[in-house]
């Protein structure tokens, strides 16, 4: 494969990062095991919550894929070189995350041996039959522009002129990806908490602020465990990026919640009361949705204060808050809450069991690994020069 | 030979009359059969469209009455599972302060809303839940029927999110040995695909109306041909004030509540 023995060498704390990574996938893997034998009753989905973690992962982690535009934006349109190294970063997390939502679908099939159904008896009419054309194609993008520029790089020789328009596309093409993936739930009658056009418009901007933080926290961390070190100003516009985002996301949600108090419309109310003061004695999501607020509003400070901003130390606190608090809204409360009450008005409590989680961990893991490896042979491409 | 300009000119004239001249002869001629088609073919080309009358004060009769769900039940091989979360129902009832939220003021609520209501899947005009399947494995057929295609079905549950009625169920785990007594004449499902009422497509094949309808002693469920305007079915909503599950959402149910 492209360059993988570049991935083959390294001390024993690499080793054993990547034992324990495949030690997780491994685990992940037994216990996907279980669910194919005896169903999706291994999670704790029923019939009234039937979209849980699976679900939620994969739409965080389409926002994190998209993100990676804002790297790619600044540094091919606006000729931006702060940002030549963090670009080909941002593809290879994209990448990544990807085929992490790829798999987050895959295990919360019900029939997963029947996917190829999606190919022979494809469906236009169907959000989710988009929502495949657009990651797949994305992710073949992204593969193809990071090949590309990486090979053209150990080869101390300019990318061939036919990637730049690929890039160019692989701009729209991001948002494109978390439009389609907003309007999978927006699109549908009688679910409230998700029926709002600014569905997509919120997906784009918590992406654009947990995606960046990601990349921060990466970055900082390569500089710490390999000394690469993308530059104080490519992080400072990042964390700029971030800052933005953090702030529309934050408004979009008070225009989501004034728009449903001032109305008092029941069957809007319904689900923020549900996920940030409890219906029915349901409170067990209460706790989480007001950690998610608290880490957003301290991340804002944080982040406002060009002074914070720029002390390193202090913008991991803020990129750790950003990725926490837009995680627990988007990949949890959006999902749960949209399904929580039920058409009927049913609260339904929904706990992850551990198989679950163990399967969504190992997902996780497999994209540690994938971007452990990717990052390994790119450093080793731009240490070689 | 020689074309001259004014050849030339004559004969891509005439060629653009004549294209024009075929568009407006084609265009009457179809508005003629078009019309023809209505007057001769229409008593005996019109569709089907089957749909149910529920007349609620009749179902109420005799208390804790389940004859409709038990011979839906066991003639589709529906599974009944103990705990709630897993649960596969095809037919039910369930409050009618969770079914109409909207239709009810405070005082009648005190009466109303803990009546039983009967729900199915409403067979919609529009459908959501089939316009969301990836892979085509639910669709309505040509007689309004909304069915699903079990050995297509990816599990995916896009439809249960899209279908704003709680209609359909998951089999989250292996169904069969959760069936007191096997049907033969109907299939059984497997784990990992969804379900829900297919109006009795099986026996409407038969010429047999719905096996709840059927069962029903008190009559309380009318089946029939929606487009017939002397059905049974046509004739109750006449007479009796009926009312749609959110019909507002645009869906376009054909199971109508007398209420
Ligand atoms: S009631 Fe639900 S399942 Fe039945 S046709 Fe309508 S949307 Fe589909
Ligand atoms: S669960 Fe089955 S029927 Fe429903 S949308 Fe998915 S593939 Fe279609």
């Amino acid at each position: 494969m492209f360059m993988f023995e570049k991935a083959l060498t390294g001390g024993r704390k690499y080793w054993l990062w990547i034992t324990s990574l495949f030690l997780l996938v491994l685990a992940g893997s037994l216990c996907y095991v279980l669910q194919l034998t005896h169903g999706l009753a291994v999670t704790g989905l029923s019939r009234d919550v039937s979209w849980g973690l699976y679900i939620a992962q994969f739409t965080f982690f389409v926002g994190v894929a998209a993100s990676a535009v804002m790297v790619v934006l600044p540094y091919y349109l606006h000729d931006y070189q702060q940002f030549g190294r963090i670009t080909i970063l941002g593809e290879l997390l994209a990448v990544t995350a990807v085929t992490m939502c790829i798999l987050f679908i895959f295990v919360d099939l019900g029939q997963p041996t029947r996917i190829v159904n999606i190919v022979l008896h494809p469906q236009p009419k169907s959000v989710m039959f988009w929502d495949m054309i657009a990651l797949g194609g994305y992710l073949l993008m992204n593969a193809a522009i990071a090949v590309v520029t990486l090979t053209a790089q150990r080869e101390q020789v300019p990318a061939p002129g036919w990637i730049k328009p690929v890039i160019i596309l692989s701009i729209p093409w991001a948002i494109g990806i978390h439009t389609v993936t907003a309007f999978l739930y927006s699109g549908l009658p009688g679910r409230s908490y998700w029926l709002t056009a600014i569905l997509a418009p919120r997906f784009l901007a918590s992406a654009f602020a947990s995606g960046p933080a990601l990349l921060i926290l990466l970055c900082l961390a390569l500089r710490k465990l390999s000394g690469f070190d993308a530059g104080r100003e490519a992080i400072q516009k990042l964390a700029v990026i971030v800052t933005y985002a953090l702030a529309i996301n934050m408004f979009l949600i008070l225009a989501e919640v004034f728009t449903a108090f001032y109305s008092e419309i029941p069957a809007h109310e319904e689900h923020f009361e549900y996920l940030f003061i409890g219906l029915n004695g349901d409170r067990h999501l209460v706790l989480w949705m007001w950690l998610s607020t608290l880490l957003s509003g301290v991340a804002l400070a944080l982040l406002l204060v060009p002074k914070w901003r720029n002390n390193i130390r202090l913008l991991v606190v803020a990129c750790v808050c950003v990725f926490v608090s837009i995680w627990l809204d988007k990949g949890l409360g959006l999902i749960v809450g949209g399904m929580a009450p039920s058409p009927l008005g049913a609260v339904t409590r929904y706990v992850p069991t551990l198989p679950e989680s163990a399967i969504v961990l190992g997902i996780w893991a497999s994209g540690a690994l994938m971007i452990t490896v990717f990052y390994k042979i790119t450093l080793s491409v731009w240490e070689d020069n | 030979m020689k074309i001259t300009r004014k050849d030339f000119l004559r004969i891509s004239g005439l060629g653009l009359l004549a294209v024009a001249g075929r568009k407006a002869v084609r265009a009457v001629a179809e508005r003629t059969s078009e019309r023809a088609s209505e007057q001769t073919s229409a008593p005996f080309a019109k569709q089907v469209r089957w749909g149910m009358a529920i007349d609620l004060q009749k179902c109420r009769q005799k208390d804790g009455c389940d004859r409709c769900i038990k011979a839906c039940h066991s003639t589709h091989n529906v599974p009944q599972f103990s705990d709630r979360a897993h649960e596969v129902k095809w037919i039910w009832k369930e409050p009618f302060k969770n079914v109409f939220p909207a239709a009810q003021t405070g005082y009648t609520r005190e009466f109303f809303g803990n009546l039983p209501v009967l729900l199915v899947c409403n067979h919609c005009d529009d459908p959501p839940c089939q316009d969301v399947c990836p892979v085509k494995a639910t669709w309505k057929r040509e007689d309004g029927v909304v069915t699903i295609d079990f050995h297509r079905c990816i599990g995916c549950r896009y439809c249960m999110a899209a279908c704003p009625y709680g209609a359909r169920s998951f089999n989250w785990l292996d169904p069969r040995p959760a069936i007191a007594t096997v049907n033969l004449d109907f299939p059984t499902r497997t784990k990992g695909v969804v379900e829900k009422c297919n109006f009795c497509e099986e026996r409407l094949a038969k010429g047999l109306g719905p096996a709840c309808a059927e069962s029903c002693e008190e009559k309380a469920i009318v089946f029939g041909d929606l487009e017939k305007p002397d059905s049974e079915v046509r004739r109750l909503l006449r007479s009796r004030f009926a009312v749609q599950r959110q019909p507002e959402l645009g869906t376009g149910p054909a199971v109508y509540y007398i209420v």
